[in-house]
């Protein structure tokens, strides 16, 4: 089988990279587009430091084989911040001391995304739900939960006063 | 607030930079990585993508023990893509010991196994291919012939007489300490202790190897410069220990090597050995090529080396009134097939011996073990973490037994400032006591008013 060009709108830009048949939508971010912010911890789906959303749903990028989401849309922890300003979520993360070794904290940030996008006042089971699948071996969950809690009120509030 | 990434943000850390007044205690002070974690703009090792990156992988051993009657390498090198396939004969200076560098010896570990393997997954050759599914191909199509040489796991059997030997560089199965057979600590007459005491009472304690896990696999990428110099973007946790080693295993001077470091996307010990970089320098070398050598996360549970295995023989000299007056100890540590760090683990459960408590009569007999598991080292306090476990479960024990509370017995026990320590340390600036009177008031737990007037500074209620 050859490689063939696939198309992916990427952080809401258009990018179009040649893919060996089979290979990873977390290998094509990290080798083809320079995407380093969505991680390799497992390989097997395990982990969740590779997610990323796809069409807005969390996915671990190690077991999706780009084809298969061609033309769709890609959001990366790279395309969170927006006009050079920190969003509710990292700035949270940043405040609740939701980070450590960091390794985890793209994967992290990508599940609360999603879940704050889908349900804006979440309960702390719900984010200890969404973030289930991710694992933080540095055990700094505590903090992760605040972070999410207290991005979710934030973005509340702007909502408000918006 | 508000995080600012462009234009670039100089606000942050406003305290730490205003004027000598010393504030920073007491306040909140962000993170200095935190704003590159939240962006993905912290760069790990992997992220480092050199052109015509070549990928390293490692055909392991699958013997726990055995001979190596013969390697082919005839498959391996057909597989298309696939660069070198490096052995020990490449290595130029093939056997090592991380902590060579403090004088601690022998030499006892190959960068790849030479004519024996010590334990299942031991690298004995490395595949390096132009993509990493060539290099893993390669790596499977090696073919090892193996006699196999009986193995033997448990601590207590290695150190019989007549068991397998492990390490051939050691000459027995347990490291020696400036002529002796283990660690020791004399410290009083506790055989003494024992025949006058009211109770004499003992346990086993042990625990099972720990894997530190990190969600960041051990790896580096190794880049040749144009100078001559090789790069290497590590995620060690040790960047001079695996610098000065990785230049004494490729017999070149320590300035030939320059290592970007620092980020560990989670160590916890795990990478403190100095395990990927040699070869992948080697392999840089060879093929002229950047390399990458990261261990998938099998490799990263199978044979990155993790917290070792201990068994601890607790014997105490109880008086009915609760002071124990004699300890005598017998550890074992498991440090695997290979040194590592466990003569420095082993020396440091030593030091930590009998715990923080006064007792007068100490005998302690701490061995570093060989056997044919995975090389054991550094994780969390380790020499101290379980012998911290055994120490205080032995505690709860003997607490049980006299039907004593087991903060009383703690407190009747605990070391004072100006106690002397079985290794001949004066104990200063003790908190035990404290310690437990505040832990008790927290959690209402009841202390007698004689037990809540005890202070570490003095010897009431002693």
């Amino acid at each position: 089988m050859p490689s063939q060009i696939v198309s992916l709108v990427v952080n809401g830009e258009h990018r179009e990279f040649i893919a060996a048949p089979g290979a990873t939508l977390l290998a094509c971010l990290r080798e083809s587009l320079g995407l380093t912010a969505a991680k390799r911890g497992c390989a097997q789906g395990a982990c969740g430091s590779c997610t990323v959303l796809v069409d807005g749903r969390p996915e671990a990028s190690c077991l999706v084989a780009v084809e298969t989401v061609a033309g769709g849309s890609v959001r990366t922890l790279e395309g969170v911040a927006t006009g050079g300003d920190l969003d509710e979520v990292q700035s949270a993360f940043v405040d609740c001391f939701a980070t450590q070794c960091g390794f985890c904290t793209s994967g992290m940030i990508m599940v609360a995304e999603a879940l704050l996008d889908r349900n804006p006042d979440p309960s702390e089971e719900d984010v200890i739900e969404a973030i289930s699948g991710n694992v933080c071996r540095c055990t700094g969950y505590r903090p992760i939960v605040q972070a999410v809690l207290e991005a979710a009120a934030r973005r509340r509030e702007e909502a408000v006063t918006r | 607030m508000t995080y600012r990434l462009a234009p670039v943000d100089t606000t942050a850390f406003a305290a730490e930079r205003g004027g000598g007044d010393l504030t920073v205690i007491g306040s909140v002070v962000q993170r200095s990585d935190a704003r590159g974690h939240v962006t993905g703009r912290t760069e790990f090792f992997e992220d480092v993508a050199p052109p015509r990156l070549a990928h390293l992988k490692m055909h392991r051993s699958a013997r726990h023990h055995a001979r190596i009657a013969a390697v082919d390498l005839g498959e391996a090198l057909a597989v298309p893509g696939v660069l070198r396939v490096l052995t020990h004969a490449d290595v130029p200076n093939n056997l090592y010991t991380p902590l060579k560098l403090i004088g601690v010896g022998p030499d006892d570990e190959p960068i790849l196994a030479v004519d024996k393997v010590r334990y299942l997954g031991e690298p004995i050759c490395a595949v390096v291919a132009e993509t990493e599914a060539a290099a893993l191909e390669g790596a499977a199509r090696v073919k090892v012939t193996y006699e196999d040489l009986p193995p033997v796991f448990d601590v207590e059997e290695a150190l019989r007489e007549g068991a397998p030997l492990v390490n051939e560089y050691h000459g027995q199965n347990h490291f020696i300490y400036e002529g002796h057979h283990c660690r020791r600590i004399r410290f009083g007459d506790v055989e003494a202790a024992f025949a006058r005491a009211d109770h004499v009472l003992e346990w086993r304690y042990q625990s099972a190897p720990i894997e530190q896990a990190p969600v960041e696999t051990t790896g580096c990428v190794v880049i040749p410069q144009a100078d001559g110099r090789l790069r290497i973007h590590s995620d060690t946790q040790a960047c001079f220990f695996t610098l000065d080693n990785t230049a004494l295993i490729l017999e070149t001077p320590f300035n030939k090597l320059r290592i970007v470091g620092g980020t560990v996307g989670g160590g916890f010990g795990g990478k403190v050995d100095v395990v990927v970089e040699p070869i992948a320098c080697v392999a840089a070398m060879a093929t002229d090529r950047p390399v990458k050598f990261v261990y998938d996360r099998a490799e990263e549970m199978q044979v990155s080396s993790p917290r070792a295995a201990e068994r601890l023989y607790i014997k105490d000299a109880v008086m009915n009134d609760g002071k124990i007056i004699g300890r005598k100890i017998t550890l074992y540590v498991d440090a695997g097939a290979y040194a590592r760090h466990s003569p420095y683990g082993v020396t440091k459960a030593a030091a930590h011996l009998p715990g923080p408590y006064a007792i007068p009569n100490v005998w302690a007999d701490c061995h570093c073990v060989f056997t044919n598991r995975t090389p054991s080292s550094a994780m969390r306090g380790f020499g101290v973490t379980i012998a911290d476990f055994a120490l205080e479960s032995q505690m709860d024990q003997v607490a049980r037994t006299l039907g004593m509370d087991p903060l009383q017995l703690r407190l009747l026990n605990a070391y004072r400032d100006g106690d002397v320590k079985a290794h001949r340390k004066v104990a200063e600036g003790t908190a035990l006591v404290e310690v437990i009177q505040k832990a008790a008031e927290m959690s209402g737990h009841e202390l007698p008013e004689t037990y809540r007037r005890m202070s570490s500074t003095t010897r009431e209620g002693l």
